[in-house]
């Protein structure tokens, strides 16, 4: 395959930003999208320009480090997939695709398609933990859990942390992700001693951070490679309330 | 390469009576830090794994005051994120039999008589708190219909003691670490440093006081002492460039520390997986590992004869072989993974093997859909099978999985005693990083069960002792300056090459010749032509290699260039001790060390010790440490 | 293997200026919890004034719409309504009272909806200072433009219907009439454009409420126990939308005289 590449270039966190076309050429369809800008690298620093930085680590979809939006779309269409774990095989020979950077205020351009996440682990730290040093534990069987409540809080827990949501949002909100993990926790007996005012911190530095407000538009949860569900946000809303 | 021969390790520091005992000892003996002087303790971890992300938090939880290191964005990537399948503990919630002990004996048998009996039966007994632990934190364990905590059975034990959250449990353990550390940070007793990148270890009066690291979005050289190190920075599989290691692994914190005088034990110990995506074209960055757990439901096969090109579907029950259960009918599906991965690379050697280039087995599911009916199937494997299919565009609901054995974990590492502390006092190494209880081969679910152990319950009790002594005093100036300007200028030194070839080409080339040759079978003959191969190729690799841009700024490809530089180091380490380890045990098989039946045969007379490597200006120096068996029989392991 | 062909030439559009998002890290490094506090003022207080407001707007609408459907019964039930509407708790109350009451809650409902929905728009601009070169919807992407644009538009049908048909300043009826003469007037075929401007609007109407309906739920966090939430959400706009057209479209059309 061939393609052509519009791709974000920024050299760092103050420089002005532009979109630069480069072509790619012989690209296997069995190749991810990653792999097919490592092609683009490695020509790109033999001919000693400076090759296009991107997160990414795992390459398997698990740890939330890649991301890009990709012909308008975060971590591109195909569904329930992350960068990484997007194949060639999804676009066409001669495709023009578009290659940007997560936008969002809390999120600023550290270099090319490389942002800075910090504010989702803030919004960990402001309360989404339960509060157990190690070796206070009791017996693990001494807390049943109803498998349906598990299951439930599983789905929510398996949040990788991407940003893809605060990406896709019209209102570049982190509402999914915060109630993703607000969830997770609210959903199980450990969690309850600090269910509310987990709630009413996380929530309220993700507003310190600058995030937009949900406006319910769902365009995260169609863009989350862990396919989140908007429940998670009612779930949030009304721990927020009885918070409050 | 040369090398010579020191003298022999003595002391492991591991109490002496009954085994069951011996932590309860230690732990009592240990010296107990007034919690006023907490405060003014200060601890380095390096890593943000299961064993750095807990260790931090739980060291910060005891009142120290933490810096932790991690050369992801946030603390919550750490390459732990990936394990798939379980973590073992010796609940025995299933009442079928498993004990402490029984864990214990598993393990020091799985790693084939190469780990020490102390270790592994003090891991046993943490691992029941680990679940303890972890279930408070709210870790979503997969759970019964009565609210208890589901088990599986996990490849090597015929025990129900895995316990997982679907085929997600590493994520959900490292979450768990990962929230207690944002605690810990919240609550001021951790500073946590994202995106830095430890480059060189402080060493001043003999004592670990701190390290060098670089801030990868500014390429600003810090320092940071303290009054002890500890590295979490997991293991060095991918010095064969294709692994099923996240791509940042890389041995740069432990090979850095290595230089500085800490013993490296038992390099050549690598463990091959063998259910893996196989390979599709010369541009793979990396392998994706398909959850041993597969096998408890998938069934392994390839045709009969050689050359059969039909595909799977067309092929007759009386035309495939079932290898593994035809060669190990006691196990069957369910062996150790260097077994499995050994007769999956035969069946391929003899012509066998299926998918492109011959390099793939199939893992059919086919009886288990029958069985179980797809729904059911679904539900154990779905997140799994759809990770196939958007890898390989293939429905493995439909066609048989193609798998083959890919590189996984090093049971390598630094040397530490008994506390976890290597041979530089004050350096603490825990996780992968360490070479400690695992033997020559890991037994599936127990990497996490490891990292958990060590930092949330054994490093705690072992570096309190060890601080108890402190606070140490100002560190010198030299030694810092030392450290920083050796940094500098290797940093320089790899700017200023500016050759014609990528620090990925060079990486790619030495990881083949690793494959090759240090790979699943070694043998004289390969490892003396790796040993030959790698100075050239290193020498090449200074000569040649191109770094883009500047060091003053993010710069992926120095980064890449700088772990590229410690691997060949590194390479050439594992394959000198490959080459003098002349038997074959657990993942290092020596093919001129098997039975006649093909299987790894052992040494225990000359070859029942821990190689411990010191590295030296002119050539390695061999400590050996003896190992011996008070409690576990040493015999031939036999899955059959 | 592969090559690529740094654009000569086709390089370097800069598509939007000096496009950076700012680089600070926002002020609060350190969570602060409960420093902000102020429910209103965070984004989830706001949006449970939208929601309570768009509960009060949408009971009003069903109650104005089973008003308006008296009409069919014929224009003395229809006066007999709008008046009683005036006179209720008379004596106890003056004239009008409680309609009053209800206008004033309905302008502070509006007012305050607004408000809310007017702040956390600013707020979304601020989240997103650099603009997606290209960007497309996943979801059903009309809603934040539908809601936005939609409720600009309410807002003026509303103001437009107000002096049309309660103040009658561009009735051709005038104030002094009775409601229905005023409505029959209103909505009579020569004044086809009034019956379509009302159709438009009370489509926006239902479309808002579409969407609007299902978001309340969400915000106020009864989503996870209501299932089915989002038909029941699109059935009643549309019964909304149905019962508030059928007056004028039967005036216009003759049905009722
Ligand atoms: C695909 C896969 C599946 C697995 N499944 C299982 C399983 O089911 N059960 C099981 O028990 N085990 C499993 N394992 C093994 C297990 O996941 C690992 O052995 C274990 O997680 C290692 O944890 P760690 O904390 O030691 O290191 P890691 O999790 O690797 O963490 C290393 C940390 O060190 C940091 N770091 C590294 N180098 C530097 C540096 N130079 N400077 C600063 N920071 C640095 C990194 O940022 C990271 O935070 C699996 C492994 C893989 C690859
Ligand atoms: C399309 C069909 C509609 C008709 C025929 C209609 C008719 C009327 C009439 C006759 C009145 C005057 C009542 C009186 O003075 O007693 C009125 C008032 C009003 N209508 Fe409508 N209406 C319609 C739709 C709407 C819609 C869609 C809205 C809001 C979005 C709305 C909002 C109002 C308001 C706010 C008042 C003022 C109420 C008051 O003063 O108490 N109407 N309407
Ligand atoms: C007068 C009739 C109106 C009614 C009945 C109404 C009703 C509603 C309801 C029920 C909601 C959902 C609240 C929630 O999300 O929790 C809503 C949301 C909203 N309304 Fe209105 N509204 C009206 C007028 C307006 C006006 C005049 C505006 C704008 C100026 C407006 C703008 C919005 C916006 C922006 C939203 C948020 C979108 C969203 O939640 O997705 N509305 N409205
Ligand atoms: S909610 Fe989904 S999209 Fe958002 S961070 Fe989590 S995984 Fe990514
Ligand atoms: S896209 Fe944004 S508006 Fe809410 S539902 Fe998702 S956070
Ligand atoms: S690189 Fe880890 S999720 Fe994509």
């Amino acid at each position: 395959m061939n393609l052509t590449l519009r791709v974000w270039r920024q050299s760092g966190p103050s420089a002005p930003g532009k979109m630069v076309t480069y072509r790619v050429e012989e690209v296997s369809p069995d190749m991810s999208f990653l792999e097919m800008l490592d092609v683009l690298n490695e020509r790109l620093i033999l001919s000693g320009d400076d090759p296009v930085a991107f997160d990414h680590d795992c390459r398997e979809g698990i740890c939330g480090m890649c991301g890009m939006v990709i012909n308008g779309v975060a971590h591109g269409e195909q569904r329930a997939t992350t960068t990484c774990q997007l194949h060639m095989r999804h676009f066409e020979d001669g495709a023009t695709i578009t290659i940007e950077p997560w936008r969002a205020a809390p999120f600023p351009v550290v270099k090319d398609l490389v942002v800075d996440r910090s504010a989702f682990d803030r919004i960990i730290q402001a309360g989404g933990f339960v509060s157990v040093p190690a070796g206070s534990a009791p017996d693990a069987h001494s807390i049943p859990v109803r498998k349906e409540d598990a299951d439930d809080a599983f789905d929510a827990a398996t949040c990788i942390g991407c940003g893809a949501c605060v990406a896709a949002c019209p209102n570049g909100s982190a509402s999914l992700f915060t109630a993703a993990k607000i969830t997770h926790l609210s959903l199980l007996p450990q969690g309850q001693p600090e269910r509310l005012t987990r709630a009413k911190a996380m929530v309220d530095q993700m507003d310190a951070e600058g995030f937009g407000g949900c406006t319910n538009t769902g365009e995260c949860t169609a863009v989350c490679p862990k396919g989140i569900p908007l429940d998670t946000i009612a779930q949030m809303n009304s721990d927020y309330l009885k918070a409050n | 390469m040369k090398y010579t021969e020191g003298p022999e390790i003595q002391d492991t520091k591991a109490p002496s009576g009954p085994i069951e005992d011996r932590w309860e000892k230690r732990k009592f003996g240990a010296k107990l830090v007034n919690p006023a002087n907490k405060r003014k303790l200060n601890v380095i971890v390096v890593g943000t794994g299961l064993a750095g992300g807990s260790a931090a938090a739980t060291l910060g939880e005891l009142g120290y005051n933490v810096k932790s290191f991690c050369y992801q964005d946030t603390p919550r990537r750490a390459h732990s994120i990936a394990a798939q399948g379980g973590i073992n503990a010796a609940k025995n919630y299933r009442g079928d039999g498993d004990s402490i002990y029984r864990l214990f004996y598993d393990t020091v048998k799985g790693g084939d008589f190469r780990a020490r009996e102390s270790n592994v039966y003090r891991l046993a007994q943490v691992s029941v708190n680990i679940i303890d632990q972890a279930v408070a934190q709210g870790v979503p364990f997969a759970r019964e219909y009565g609210g208890l905590l589901d088990t599986r059975s996990f490849g090597g034990a015929q025990v129900s003691r895995t316990f997982y959250a679907r085929g997600q449990t590493g994520q959900q353990l490292l979450l768990g670490a990962y929230q207690a550390l944002e605690r810990q940070i919240a609550a001021g007793t951790v500073e946590m440093f994202t995106r830095h990148e430890m480059l060189d270890l402080i060493v001043a009066d003999g004592r670990a006081r701190g390290i060098i690291v670089r801030d990868m979005v500014t390429g600003e050289i810090e320092r940071h002492v303290a009054d002890a190190v500890v590295l979490a920075s997991g293991g060095y599989g991918n010095v064969f460039f294709l692994s099923t290691n996240a791509k940042g692994c890389n041995t740069t914190a432990i090979w850095r520390a290595h230089e500085r005088g800490a013993y490296f034990a038992n390099p050549c110990y690598t463990q091959i997986h063998p259910t893996c995506i196989p390979v599709s074209g010369e541009y793979q960055s990396k392998l994706t590992l398909m959850s041993e757990s597969l096998r408890n439901d998938g069934r392994v096969w390839v045709p009969k004869v050689a050359g059969d090109s039909r595909p799977a579907g067309e092929i007759p029950e009386a035309d495939r072989d079932y290898y593994l259960e035809r060669i190990y009918p006691a196990f069957g599906n369910l062996v150790p993974r260097d077994i499995a991965s050994r007769a999956a690379k035969n069946v391929c050697d003899e012509g066998r093997g299926v998918g492109p280039g011959g390099l793939g087995v199939y893992l059919d599911f086919a009886d288990a859909i029958n069985r179980l009916g797809r729904e059911a199937v679904e539900k154990k494997y779905g997140n799994l099978f759809e990770m196939y299919e958007r890898i390989t565009g293939e429905n493995p609901y439909e066609t048989p999985m193609r798998i083959y054995p890919a590189v996984h974990y090093t049971m390598g590492g630094l040397w530490v005693d008994y506390d976890l502390q290597s041979t530089i006092p004050g350096l603490f190494v825990i996780g992968e990083a360490n070479f400690s209880d695992h033997g020559a081969n890991r037994l599936g679910a127990s990497a996490l069960m490891q990292g958990l152990a060590d930092g949330y319950f054994v490093l705690p009790t072992t570096l309190g002792d060890y601080l108890a002594a402190g606070p140490f005093g100002e560190v010198s100036d030299e030694a810092v300056a030392e450290a920083e300007i050796k940094v500098r200028t290797r940093i320089d030194r790899l700017m200023a090459v500016n050759g014609t070839r990528t620090p990925d080409s060079f990486h790619r080339e030495l990881g083949k010749l690793m494959w090759d040759y240090c790979g699943m079978e070694r043998t004289e003959e390969s490892l003396r032509k790796a040993l030959e191969r790698i100075p050239e190729l290193r020498e090449e690799f200074w000569r040649d290699v191109k770094v883009s841009g500047t060091a003053e700024e993010l710069n992926q490809v120095l980064e890449k260039a700088g772990r590229v530089a410690d691997f060949f180091d590194l390479a050439e380490l594992m394959c000198l001790d490959a080459l003098i380890r002349t038997e074959s045990c657990g993942g290092h098989f020596r093919a001129e060390s098997q039975d006649a039946e093909g299987e790894a045969l052992r040494d225990d007379e000359h070859f029942a010790h821990v190689s411990a490597w010191e590295f030296s200006g002119d050539g390695p120096v061999l400590h050996k440490e003896s190992l011996e068996y008070e409690y576990v029989k040493m015999t031939q392991r036999s899955y059959k | 293997m592969a090559g690529y062909l740094a654009s000569e030439g086709v390089t370097a559009t800069i598509e939007r200026g000096a496009a950076t998002a700012p680089v600070s890290k926002p002020a609060s490094k350190k969570p602060t919890p409960g420093k902000r506090g102020g429910f209103l003022r965070s984004s989830n207080g706001k949006k449970v004034i939208m929601a309570v407001t768009g509960a009060v707007m949408v009971l009003f609408l069903v109650l104005h719409m089973l008003g308006n459907l008296k009409i069919f019964l014929g224009r003395d039930s229809f006066n007999e309504y709008a008046e009683a509407l005036r006179t209720l708790l008379e004596p106890i109350a003056p004239y009008r009272t409680v309609l009053t009451i209800l206008e004033v809650g309905l302008v502070v409902s509006v007012v305050l909806h607004m408000w809310a929905a007017i702040s956390l728009a600013r707020r979304a601009r601020h989240a997103r200072p650099v603009k997606y070169v290209a960007k497309k919807s996943q979801a059903q992407g009309y809603t934040t433009h539908i809601m936005r644009w939609g409720g600009v538009t309410i807002l003026l049908f509303v103001i437009w219907h107000l002096l049309d048909l309660t103040f009658g300043v561009v009735n051709p009826k005038g104030y002094d009439s009775a409601p229905a003469d005023r409505m029959i007037a209103g909505f009579d075929l020569s004044r086809w454009w009034v019956t379509l401007f009302y159709i438009v609007a009370v489509a926006m109407v239902g479309l808002h409420l579409r969407h609007g309906i299902w978001s309340m739920f969400q915000t106020l966090g009864w989503a996870t126990r209501v299932k089915a939430l989002r038909p029941l959400a699109a059935l009643v706009s549309a019964v909304l939308v149905i019962g508030f057209l059928a007056p004028p479209l039967a005036v216009t059309f003759g049905v009722i005289k």
